[in-house]
């Protein structure tokens, strides 16, 4: 992973536009957040090989960096992304980690299932 | 020959409750299985700095669990295929059902899991849920000792102290070994417990591990 090159993000977004996806979105505070410390409110979501098309994207902010995609009927949107896979060629991974490392949320799409 | 049949929902799961006392028993010639119900595939932890990622997670923590496995003896590692977070949505029949087949075939003497409704994650919960349920379809007198893990705030208020506590101290090198195998998930330094806890408490904490051995609710007899 490496730190997020809007540049290159987005040339990586504008590569997939169009086309049929699998999208994996999540946010999570992490599955030990209340026990650690009781005043935490523990959340997470996640969909895991959604389908999607959008028509356009793009990434926002100055790090971390928000994205945001328009489907034909709606919109995928992460914010927090920090962390991207510069090896993949025909998916693309991103995520935001916090300052210990830990995934927070993540963003990822790909031709195939995950 | 003791057999030992160990079922934790994620690769670590094995690495701060019990490995210490699977080296024991391993050691003492004990043939170990572990049925590993799911690889962590949603795991938060991705190395320091991240070396992997939400696509690549699953097969390095197959390996650190396969080196972890190695490190402390283990023979024989059954990976069951569920998913991470999803333990408690699966059919309950399905899952101990799965366990079921592997009380068939190993007929183990002892069972290792987290006690349901104890052990704050949803997945050691449904785990144990899950293990109970196969061992309670056992005729009772063929039913192994079944000694779990707990470590809800909880635990010790509804279940009393633990009645199975090991002093694993001599085999800490294994214990280290497991949970430096799992090197995208730990830094020694940054366990939880090391924050909490001084020096010695944390070196008690290490060389001790906890069971509470499972007591089957009347209605179950």
């Amino acid at each position: 992973m490496r730190s997020i090159d809007p540049q290159d993000v987005q040339a990586r977004i504008d590569r997939l536009r169009g086309q049929d996806l699998y999208v994996h979105i999540e946010m999570t505070t992490g599955a030990y957040a209340a026990h650690y410390d009781q005043t935490k409110h523990q959340a997470s979501a996640f969909v895991k090989n959604g389908r999607i098309r959008f028509s356009h994207g793009s990434v926002a902010g100055r790090g971390p960096y928000r994205v945001g995609l328009k489907t034909d009927e709606g919109w995928v949107y992460a914010e927090g992304l920090t962390h991207y896979e510069d090896e993949e060629t025909d998916r693309l991974i991103l995520q935001g980690h916090d300052r210990d490392g830990k995934l927070v949320v993540a963003l990822l799409l790909s031709p195939l299932p995950f | 020959m003791k057999k030992i049949l160990v079922v934790l929902p994620h690769p670590d799961d094995e690495a701060f409750g019990a490995a210490g006392t699977l080296a024991m028993h391993v050691s003492r010639g004990a043939r170990v299985t572990y049925a590993c119900l799911t690889l962590g595939e949603m795991g938060r932890n991705m190395g320091f700095p991240p070396f992997a990622n939400r696509v690549t997670l699953p097969q390095i923590r197959q390996a650190e669990l396969e080196a972890s496995c190695r490190a402390v003896g283990i023979q024989d590692l059954r990976l069951l295929g569920f998913h991470d977070k999803t333990l408690e949505f699966e059919d309950p029949d399905k899952l101990a059902g799965r366990i079921g087949e592997l009380l068939e075939e190993i007929r183990p003497d002892l069972v290792i899991t987290f006690y349901p409704g104890y052990s704050v994650h949803p997945d050691h919960d449904a785990c144990g849920a899950a293990v109970i349920r196969a061992v309670g379809r056992l005729p009772e007198a063929e039913r192994p000792a079944v000694h779990c893990m707990a470590f809800s705030h909880d635990c010790e208020q509804a279940l009393g102290k633990p009645d199975v506590v090991n002093d694993v101290r001599p085999f800490l090198e294994q214990k280290l070994g497991a949970l430096n195998a799992h090197r995208s998930q730990f830094r020694y330094g940054t366990l939880p417990a090391r924050g909490r806890l001084s020096e010695t408490e944390f070196a008690e904490w290490l060389g001790r591990e906890r069971f509470w051995t499972y007591r089957w609710p009347k209605s179950d007899l």
